[in-house]
């Protein structure tokens, strides 16, 4: 994985300076909080329900043993013990003070680690495919591609007062493990006779307007990427709503210009661009790619596996994914532990985890945006002792894209934009459904929950979506079926009138048992809606 | 309303006295202005066939939140504008190192800025990642330039 | 009843004006009447509170209950965590906020 030279350590050391004096002189009174407020946001420090909250950034979910020892520490250290895992493959922690702040980022710069631009209006944490350098099917492995973008996008002068939020998602398979339909900026790395490049997506997005990315670019070699992003963000930043915070996102922009016309002003933009020669030398690309060679592996590794514990065999088949490389495989560690808080980890949990990357996946780690963790780089012959750990842990959920492994954001619980609370809907849905077996038996069936229209669950893009409202003062839910943020990328469709918390536990159960009744083999939850379509549901739910 | 200029301005030359024209009259029948101000909205490009002609573009910032200013400015700057560019308005300190690395020479607070914090917020970063309006003529040299050369 | 409730500026704890300070309790709000929105912005100014804002809420035995579930759980603590709030010994603290 990359890792800094003197350059990136004196940007993110000059950082924790400048953020070290703008606390001081915030708390000095020499700014107000309306002034401090973006320059805090662009540290990823929210104030929320109980406190501030700071949202440390996982470079496109990737991070070693280290790194993942110093998360635990600042849970242990400045907050109460525990973190929680965002669905942009970064860790939040609830419970800072504001005076601790500077000290924290301090800390996280000493292992390279920041929180650089994972609020505010600007361009925010690159996220990519958990399985990078891992899955068979990618053509390369997208992650130098985020790093060259990470560093173009860090304090860009021109684009760090944009009309609002920017989040770019890098693949390079055709699976789209990463959602990148559903971002500003979509980027899938494919191959061309031989040369390698990407395909752009611009203006998808979730939120109070779901949309699904158009293909702007067709394919762009990367010594012409920067560029181009450039142009597709200059764009943005000169003609991007300002006037309604609700219409700001690209998204807006691309549908009110029509994909065609956005395309051809990026391209006469594009034109001007390229002649400034922004584009770092092929030589940049090579250097950041050599850091993400494969760790060394050994041929000869075994890739038999011992079954006989049935748990064991359970969780195996449930959470163990294929490795390119014969004898390894790829674990994925649930945080979506039945009627647990979906996502939060303690700061014990991230120790473990630590440990257990260093010890048998190449140290290191990654951060899904379904809010689970990675070890890539397993040996099939390690995967028991590995349970046994996750088991005493208790991290061997076996729930992997099971209905209990929820995304849920945080919700009113803990964040000051929510309408309804998702955490204790996720715990019932969870519970109710805790049987392992039938959720095996139900299959693939990923429940997205958000508790407000900012839709941080990526309510739209679950098989099973669920929105929190605030109905005259009292919590309600929407339930939305049949999206998803795979490359069979769909957006969800309200059933009908909303719910109370049990109401929607209910009503869900009755989607899953319509399912089970129509369902033909092979089919999917999501496969079957898209067949029968929304109305045996609606009748089953409201009959 | 103008904070004492003499910190923020970082240019050799005197400034310059001419009020400004704004951006349509200066299209319309105001060729022969030397300075014009521009707002978030106006189309910067326009003004570019004029640059050579023109000792001073002003360009407002009506909240510091409205990033357009920044875009306006590299265009000018991208575009061959040598003159002075002066960023107008709500700007606080910490915006001034991106303005200055957009093309920003000169800086009309609405709000006083301290000269001791502007003095630390400018010193305190020695390296960038990207190139801007500072990296023309050869100037600041982007991270990935001194990796490489 | 109005009560005004913000968040201390260096910790982030949330806070309830008492009438002349500030608590971290809600039981010991005071109803701030007409000049809620005043006491508020001055307090604000004095950095004695960030972001406060005005909330209605009723006077019952227990103290005063905000009108909304949000201040509520401000009040409280994360109903999903009781061991977190500021009643971690108390099995009934959660159906206040509900």
């Amino acid at each position: 994985m990359y890792k800094y030279d003197e350059y990136d350590q004196a940007v993110v050391d000059a950082r924790v300076d400048e953020f070290r004096d703008q606390v001081r002189r915030r708390l000095a009174g020499e700014i107000t909080e309306d002034q401090f407020k973006p320059l805090r946001l662009m540290n990823g420090l929210y104030l929320q329900l109980h406190a501030y909250m700071l949202r440390v950034a996982v470079p496109y979910g990737t991070l070693d043993s280290r790194q993942m020892r110093m998360l635990a520490h600042i849970a242990r250290t400045y907050d109460r013990g525990y973190g929680h895992f965002t669905t942009r493959q970064n860790i939040q922690y609830n419970w800072i003070k504001l005076e601790d702040a500077p000290d924290i980022l301090a800390e996280l710069a000493t292992v390279e680690m920041h929180a650089i631009q994972t609020s505010g209006n600007c361009i925010r944490n690159i996220s990519s495919d958990q399985f990078a350098g891992a899955a068979a099917d990618e053509v390369a492995d997208p992650r130098p591609w985020a790093e060259l973008l990470r560093q173009w996008s860090t304090f860009h002068p021109e684009f760090s007062y944009l009309p609002r939020k920017f989040k770019i998602a890098v693949i390079a398979a055709d699976e789209d493990r990463a959602a990148m339909r559903l971002h500003d900026i979509g980027i899938q790395l494919l191959r061309r006779d031989g040369v390698l490049g990407a395909k752009i997506f611009v203006g998808g997005g979730m939120g109070r307007t779901p949309m699904i990315a158009p293909e702007i670019k067709d394919f762009i070699t990367a010594d012409d990427l920067m560029s181009y992003l450039e142009a597709c963000l200059r764009v943005y930043n000169r003609y991007g709503r300002r006037d309604n915070i609700y219409k700001a996102r690209i998204k807006i922009l691309i549908h009110e210009l029509g994909a065609d016309e956005y395309r051809r002003q990026v391209e006469e933009e594009f034109a001007q661009v390229k002649q400034l020669g922004i584009d770092p030398p092929a030589a940049e690309l090579e250097r950041i790619s050599a850091m993400f060679a494969s760790p060394p592996f050994d041929p000869a590794a075994d890739d038999e596996v011992d079954r006989s514990d049935p748990d064991f065999a359970v969780w195996l088949d449930q959470n163990v994914r294929q490795h390119k490389q014969r004898g390894y495989a790829i674990v994925n560690i649930s945080l979506k532990p039945v009627g647990g808080i979906p996502g939060d980890a303690s700061a014990e949990q991230i120790d473990v985890m630590a440990d257990l990357a260093e010890r048998f996946s190449a140290n290191e780690l990654r951060v899904t945006h379904a809010q689970n963790i990675v070890l890539p780089h397993v040996r099939i012959a390690d995967l028991k002792l590995i349970w046994d750990q996750l088991v005493e842990a208790r991290l061997a959920e076996a729930n992997l894209d099971l209905i209990s492994d929820i995304i849920a954001c945080p919700g009113l619980d803990y964040c000051s934009l929510a309408n309804a609370r998702s955490i204790p809907v996720a715990q019932k849905i969870a519970q109710r459904f805790a049987d392992p077996a039938r959720q095996r038996d139900l299959g693939e069936l990923k429940l997205k929950i958000s508790g407000c229209i900012n839709a941080c669950g990526h309510h739209h893009a679950g098989h099973i979506g669920i929105l929190g409202v605030d109905r005259k003062g009292t919590e309600n839910y929407q339930l939305l079926l049949g999206g998803s943020g795979a490359e069979d990328v769909s957006l969800g469709k309200i059933t009908g009138p909303g719910f109370d918390e049990d109401g929607v536990v209910d009503a869900i159960e009755r989607v899953t048992d319509t399912y089970i009744a129509v369902r033909q083999k092979g089919e999917r939850f999501v496969d079957t809606y898209r067949r029968v379509g929304m109305e045996p549901f609606k009748e089953a739910i409201y009959g | 309303m103008v904070d004492d200029i003499a910190h923020l301005r970082f240019r050799e030359d005197s400034p310059h006295e001419e009020p400004a024209v704004t951006l349509d009259s200066f299209l319309a029948d105001q060729a022969n202005a030397t300075a014009v101000r521009i707002e978030p909205g106006d189309d910067a490009r326009l003004l570019a066939p004029y640059i050579e002609r023109l000792a001073l573009v002003e360009v407002s910032f009506p909240t510091f939140r409205d990033g357009r200013g920044y875009s306006v400015a590299r265009i000018l700057r991208e575009a061959g504008y040598r003159g002075e560019l002066r960023a107008q308005g709500d700007v606080l300190v910490d915006q001034v190192p991106l303005m200055r690395r957009c093309g920003f020479d000169s800086f009309a607070p609405t709000a006083a800025i301290d000269p001791e914090v502007l003095r630390r917020s400018l010193d305190r970063y020695d390296y960038h990642y990207q190139k801007a309006a500072d990296s023309l003529d050869g100037g600041v040299q982007p991270i990935w330039k001194l990796r490489h050369g | 009843m109005k009560l005004i409730t913000g968040n201390d500026l260096a910790t982030g704890d949330v806070v309830w004006w008492t009438g002349d300070d500030w608590s971290r309790h809600v039981e010991d709000a005071k109803d701030a009447g007409e000049q809620a929105e005043a006491i508020a912005r001055e307090q604000e100014a004095a950095r004695r509170v960030n972001v406060p804002y005005v909330i209605e809420a009723t006077a019952t035995a227990e103290g005063p209950r905000p009108a909304h579930i949000k201040d509520r759980i401000r009040a409280l603590g994360p109903t999903v965590r009781p061991d977190l709030t500021l009643k971690p010994a108390d099995p009934t603290a959660g159906s206040w906020v509900i």
